[in-house]
């Protein structure tokens, strides 16, 4: 959906849904996901449709994840660190 | 408990883009003390988003966002010297009767996810605009975006869209989000113009006044020419935009003429104009009015931009929108006024410190009245045509399901939201208080101004019952 214009040239790891992936530091969890790629981030509570990021400004909560245990983060608001670990949020699961 | 440490500050902005910065500016030069509360981790609001960095590091992407972002540079760097208190990375959840106001980490974490809190002898709020939601069936689909969104993405990020894009909608900001994209070589597969049929002709009297401001038509002219020399499909007259796919967009169905065709697709770049972010002003119980031209609410104020509750004035888009240069210009006439009413300076004073404003937002203010009307969405795009459509994201109320509870007897958005569950979600109805208010308005044959809008309660972004525990 997104690429990059250029090669990062600080990268730190995050762990999103187990697999280990290595993006450009100072980036927000939204962006590192959407451009690796990952454009599902939640099941929606009421259908369990797949959502993903939406606003990109901490508008309209579309984004929310897990992050390191704590659900219902806006990922487009947060920045990276090193060793994060990232979960969808499933609905089933609440 | 620990009892609440409280800073006092003569003036609190909250908002810190062209409107923020500028008050922040003039009222430091008058010797308040100032502190300045930023949702974003950096100054500029999301005009000016990441300026800071993309001037020290990215020097290309830099001039190519323009002369309008260069020109926040020195704004940003004034406002940086100015010697106000500025925090970035903070939410605003609630705010007292006198002032109080409780924050929190916008990107809270376990460690650092504590409140603070602070009084202001005067409140600004300078929190901008938003993108007016464009529902359509398929929105929610991942793929599926504001336009801003994307300009978001490259500001920040230097990131550009992949794959085949899709425009759809009506506004100034989609032209020049769409030239960027051009720019910077992304493929454009069509451009959905949902503008409203007969729109020039309703605006054209209006053209004599704004031509006294022509570089804006300039500007306007030429991105429409751009986006037409560029031979992107340019299809006007849409019935309907149908968005499809499952885990990710595949493909936007368009009907016009009464037949059918779809465009594929990999992002759908929506927008429908700009409208003020009302949580706070209504949280604060402002009053409000709807204007009508532009389908919005907003505070009513008087000429320096105070509301209707003492102490508290707006300055920038979460007023009438009117874009950068006219945010700044109405921060400075806010600050100078509360430099007046703290009794630093005296009304003459004020009244001649602000003449040059004046006269700016004078020259400014011939042009809006005529983008306004020219770009006034159609209605077709405030209410979902397909009764299907999800009005509400968060709790998946659909268009169908708001109509059958109007024709119930139910008129208050408040009572719908009970009855529904829309706008009870995460995003406390930013996404569908507008929508909701145009539904019930039209099955009742009246304007939104007659039906109002949700109360927003506190707290106004969602904070955990953790971080309220530990207030005493």
């Amino acid at each position: 959906m997104f690429k990059k214009q250029y090669e990062s040239h600080e990268t730190v790891s995050i762990i999103f849904e187990g697999k280990k992936l290595d993006v450009e530091k100072g980036l927000t969890v939204a962006s590192a996901l959407l451009v690796s790629g990952n454009t599902v981030f939640r099941s929606s509570v009421v259908s369990g449709e797949p959502r993903g990021p939406y606003c990109m400004m901490g508008v309209c909560f579309e984004c929310l994840i897990e992050i390191d245990g704590i659900p219902n983060q806006r990922a487009c608001m947060i920045p990276v660190r090193d060793a994060m670990k990232i979960k969808r949020q499933q609905k089933n699961k609440e | 408990m620990n009892s609440i440490r409280v800073k006092k500050f003569d003036y609190i902005i909250i908002g810190a883009g062209p409107a923020g910065m500028a008050a922040a500016i003039t009222a430091r030069a008058h010797g308040l003390s100032v502190l300045v509360l930023d949702e974003q981790p950096s100054a500029g609001g999301q005009i000016f988003r990441n300026i800071e960095t993309l001037e020290a590091t990215r020097k290309s992407e830099f001039s190519k966002l323009g002369q309008e972002y260069e020109s926040g540079s020195s704004l940003v760097r004034r406002f940086k010297k100015c010697g106000a208190d500025y925090f970035p990375d903070r939410s605003v959840w609630q705010i007292d009767n006198n002032l109080q106001i409780h924050h929190v980490s916008a990107s809270a974490s376990k460690s650092n996810s504590a409140i603070s809190h602070c009084q202001a002898k005067r409140l600004l709020i300078a929190v901008g605009a938003m993108e007016r939601p464009m529902p359509l069936p398929g929105w929610t689909i991942p793929g599926v975006m504001p336009c801003t969104a994307a300009d978001v993405l490259y500001k920040s990020s230097g990131f550009i869209p992949d794959g085949e894009v899709v425009l759809a909608g009506s506004g100034p900001l989609l032209l020049l989000i769409g030239c960027r994209l051009l720019d910077v070589g992304v493929h454009v597969s069509a451009f959905l113009d949902t503008s409203m049929n007969g729109a020039l002709l309703k605006a054209l009297p209006l053209l004599p006044k704004a031509l006294r401001s022509h570089k804006y038509l300039i500007r306007g002219l030429s991105l429409l020419w751009k986006i037409r020399k560029a031979g992107i499909p340019i299809y006007s007259g849409i019935q309907n935009i149908e968005a499809l796919g499952s885990s990710k967009l595949e493909k936007v169905r368009i009907s016009k003429s009464g037949k059918f065709f779809d465009v594929k697709a990999d992002l759908l770049l929506l927008h429908n104009g700009v409208v003020p972010n009302v949580q706070i002003t209504r949280n604060l119980g402002c009053e409000h009015r709807w204007y009508d031209v532009q389908r919005y609410w907003e505070p009513i104020v008087d000429d320096w931009g105070n509301t209707s509750v003492d102490d508290v004035s707006i300055a920038g888009d979460c007023g009438r929108v009117a874009g950068a240069a006219i945010s700044q210009v109405s921060g400075h006439l806010a600050a100078l006024e509360t430099v007046f009413q703290l009794g630093v300076i005296s009304q003459a004073e004020r009244d001649k410190l602000s003449q040059p404003h004046h006269i700016e937002l004078a020259r400014h203010n011939h042009v809006r009245p005529f983008l306004d009307k020219l770009f006034q969405p159609g209605k077709k795009w405030l209410i979902p045509e397909n009764d299907k459509t999800l009005a509400c994201r968060c709790e998946e109320v659909k268009v169908s399901e708001i109509r059958e509870t109007v024709r119930m007897g139910i008129k208050d958005p408040d009572r719908l939201k009970s009855m529904t569950r829309c706008g009870m979600g995460y995003c406390q109805a930013r996404m569908c208080g507008l929508t909701v208010s145009e539904i019930i308005a039209e099955e009742n044959k009246v304007s939104p101004e007659e039906i109002g809008y949700f109360r927003v309660r506190s707290p106004i972004r969602p904070v955990t019952l953790g971080q309220v525990a530990e207030i005493d």
